[in-house]
């Protein structure tokens, strides 16, 4: 029993431990983005808005499913189904969890781009994200 | 015929029903996992398990890379979990066509049957409903409910 208590507060504090915040994703997309290009100056907003809006010669830009306001609901442009908003600010729960970051990055830069997209333009399009403010605060 | 023997009859008897109309294991109410939901329900409706038969889920899962034109790739432990829930519920009769199993639950026999008084107006045209939006008609889609009693066609010139 003491040892069932003990490994249930274990698995609490590990999770705990993986819960992020989106300011920990940009520290770690720059931090890669450095690693790949030492002359790295830091994510960028503009370049992120860009990356977002642009469909890369496919069919699909980011915002063909999340919206051109990534504070507003999004409608996937194949199925319908609703998309909750993708900046932070509107949705606290964007950008918390590593897995869930990595594994929608991977699909949609896939289905964007037809390639994997460099920490550089993940940190772009985070910042791009993160120049919203939640709705009312404006 | 001792009352334990009727019970377990009885039981036999709703067990063969719930089977009747090909259906897998899972209870029309039972709740989706909450797993399958967050990993399947993110992009379309997370369709139950008992739409489709297990050799055609086999192919789903096979495909995620290139999920109708889309990557849905999975780590391998979650595609193990969604395996067990999407097999172990499958759909008992076949969903195949000339052999190949079909991916596509709308190309189905029983699917087709279901939906053949659907109104000319919302399969072609301007008010057409997309072929993957099953909330447009069955509202409480969602949350893998399809019975009739919940159903309701969009009005003409509903915009959705």
């Amino acid at each position: 029993m003491r040892w069932g208590l003990l490994i249930l507060l274990l698995a609490l504090g590990a999770g705990a431990a993986r819960a992020e915040t989106p300011a920990d994703f940009e520290a770690q997309f720059a931090a890669e983005a450095r690693q790949n290009d030492p002359s790295y100056a830091g994510a960028s907003a503009a370049r992120g808005q860009q990356l977002f809006g642009t469909t890369h010669g496919g069919d699909w830009s980011c915002s063909s499913c999340h919206g051109k306001d990534p504070t507003a609901v999004g409608e996937h442009v194949v199925t319908g189904k609703r998309i909750e908003p993708l900046a932070p600010a509107a949705n606290p729960q964007r950008f918390t969890r590593p897995a869930k970051v990595e594994k929608w990055f991977k699909r949609n830069c896939n289905d964007v781009l037809k390639r994997p997209c460099t920490a550089q333009e993940k940190g772009d399009v985070l910042a791009f994200l993160m120049t919203f403010a939640a709705k009312g605060t404006r | 015929m001792s009352r334990r023997m009727r019970a377990i009859g009885a039981c036999a008897a709703a067990i063969a029903a719930s089977f009747a109309d090909g259906a897998g294991a899972e209870s029309k109410r039972a709740p989706l996992p909450p797993q399958y939901v967050d990993e399947c329900g993110s992009c379309h409706v997370a369709y139950p398990a008992r739409m489709l038969d297990a050799a055609s889920w086999q192919a789903v899962l096979a495909g995620l890379d290139q999920h109708f034109e889309v990557d849905a790739s999975l780590d391998p432990e979650t595609l193990a979990a969604l395996r067990v829930y999407l097999e172990g519920n499958a759909r008992q009769k076949p969903t195949s066509a000339a052999g190949e199993p079909l991916l596509r639950i709308t190309e189905t026999r029983w699917f087709r049957g279901e939906h053949d008084e659907v109104p000319k107006r919302l399969r072609q045209g301007p008010e057409a409903v997309r072929p993957a939006d099953c909330t447009a008609c069955h509202r409480t889609a969602e949350e893998g409910s399809f019975s009739e009693r919940n159903l309701r066609l969009p009005k003409r010139g509903e915009i959705r």
